[in-house]
């Protein structure tokens, strides 16, 4: 139905594929996944394919776009943060350029179902996690242990310091993904409310005028959001990270 | 991001207020699967990530950020030589200036010399010059003085023979008589002295 608010994350099959039991189809989400990589892949690649010693529009958005990543990478987590740095930057692309498409009509957006997000937000952590253990061993635990805390109050700090990494991965990834949801239920919801009051007639239609603007409005508010969210998964990946790095802090 | 979230419970719920069938549907949908909550669609969109996002992940590490990373590092290295090009062209500027500054002082030292060398050549000269010309000039005024001095001595021998003549004369013409020439001579030379 087309006033659904709800409708626009409906997963289809595009192509049924089931191996073992589960369910690996090929969907509209998929499709869109896909879609996202593509886009971004090529667009990095095709503006600096030229190399060009004094950039151009587009080669100059991209080199931006490193060194924007690279900064903030650097800041965060320090020279050796930087061996993480395709993958801080492959997360902030992505994520990024899949806020950006599913802000076309009709399009999908990949980053507004939880099991995407946290899957990006498990894989950050993981690779903290895994790091952390091969390159400090079991110093990787003094994370947990902040130095100058008198040792009665030791425990209570390590439970504290215990609960919120695990609840990294859960904020990290809800955030991103209710954003994304928020914005496009409103979205859907006020411009919903212009066709269903144009159907009332000449008062509907001049009635219809206040979500219509609302609807440009939020639209505007949503590139802000999509720019924005992709910025604060990027940031706290390279937060993270800088656990993973120097766990002693 | 909390007044969309805000902007959304209360649009939601406006939503299903007004719209009975709506509210079905997505009570309906909570029971059956909200779609980001299905979890049967799990397996497929985990799938699809893993794969999509492997391949951006290589891609990028291994063709667009190498790339990226080298244009960036040649314009670098572009403007440090250029900038190395510059200071180095900045100080033979310099150098060159300092070597003209002091040519030049060393000219208009040699200048100097030359001017002052003129002058006191010019001034021998002309002093030699001078000195020639006022020995020339004494040499005539001493030849001239002689000459005066002839002239005179001749014309007073000559005051002295007209005298002598004219005494002879008058002598002869008062008392008659010669009177001769010594005692003449005599005579006047007793009156001019």
């Amino acid at each position: 139905m087309a006033n659904d608010p709800i409708h626009q994350f409906q997963i289809s099959k595009w192509i049924p594929i089931e191996i073992g039991g589960l369910d690996f189809s090929f969907t509209n989400a998929s499709a869109f996944m896909v879609a996202t990589v593509v886009a971004a892949g090529a667009f990095l690649f095709l503006t600096t394919s030229s190399r060009g010693l004094v950039p151009g529009r587009l080669q100059s958005i991209s080199e931006m776009s490193y060194e924007f990543v690279a900064s903030m990478l650097r800041d965060s987590a320090g020279s050796h943060g930087m061996r993480f740095f395709p993958f801080v930057f492959s997360i902030f692309m992505f994520v990024l350029m899949a806020n950006l498409l599913g802000l076309f009509p009709y399009f999908f957006t990949v980053t507004s179902h939880i099991i995407v997000t946290f899957a990006l937000a498990l894989l950050v952590i993981g690779t903290v996690v895994v790091y952390g253990f091969w390159k400090h061993g079991f110093g990787f635990l003094k994370l947990f242990v902040p130095q100058g805390v008198p040792g009665i109050v030791v425990p209570l700090v390590v439970l504290i310091e215990i609960v919120s990494f695990l609840s990294r991965p859960v904020s990290l990834s809800v955030r991103l993904f209710a954003n994304m949801l928020a914005g496009h239920i409103t979205l859907k919801v006020f411009a919903g409310f212009v066709t269903s009051m144009s159907a009332l007639g000449a008062v509907g239609v001049a009635g219809a005028v206040l979500p219509l603007i609302m609807t440009v409005a939020i639209t505007g508010l949503e590139f802000l959001v999509a720019f924005m969210q992709a910025y604060v998964f990027a940031v706290l990946t390279c937060m993270y990270l800088n656990d993973a790095v120097h766990p002693g802090h | 991001m909390f007044v969309a979230s805000a902007f959304a419970a209360s649009a939601q719920d406006a939503a299903e207020a007004t719209h009975t069938e709506t509210g079905v549907a997505s009570e309906g949908a909570h029971k059956a699967g909200f779609p980001p909550f299905d979890s049967s669609t799990f397996p497929s969109q985990l799938l699809w990530l893993a794969i999509t996002f492997g391949l951006f992940y290589l891609f990028l590490k291994r063709v667009v950020l190498p790339r990226i990373g080298g244009i960036l590092e040649v314009r670098r290295d572009r403007i440090a030589q250029d900038l190395d090009q510059a200071a180095r062209m900045k100080e033979e500027a310099d150098q060159a200036v300092a070597a003209y500054e002091q040519e030049l002082a060393e000219a208009r030292k040699k200048a100097n010399v030359i001017g002052q060398e003129a002058r006191d050549a010019a001034k021998v000269e002309a002093d030699a010059e001078r000195r020639s010309v006022e020995k020339e000039l004494e040499a005539k005024l001493g030849e001239a003085e002689k000459r005066i001095a002839s002239i005179k001595d001749a014309a007073m021998r000559d005051v002295g023979t007209i005298a002598e003549d004219t005494a002879a004369s008058i002598v002869q013409e008062l008392v008659g008589g010669r009177l001769d020439k010594a005692s003449a001579a005599a005579a006047v030379k007793a009156v001019k002295q």
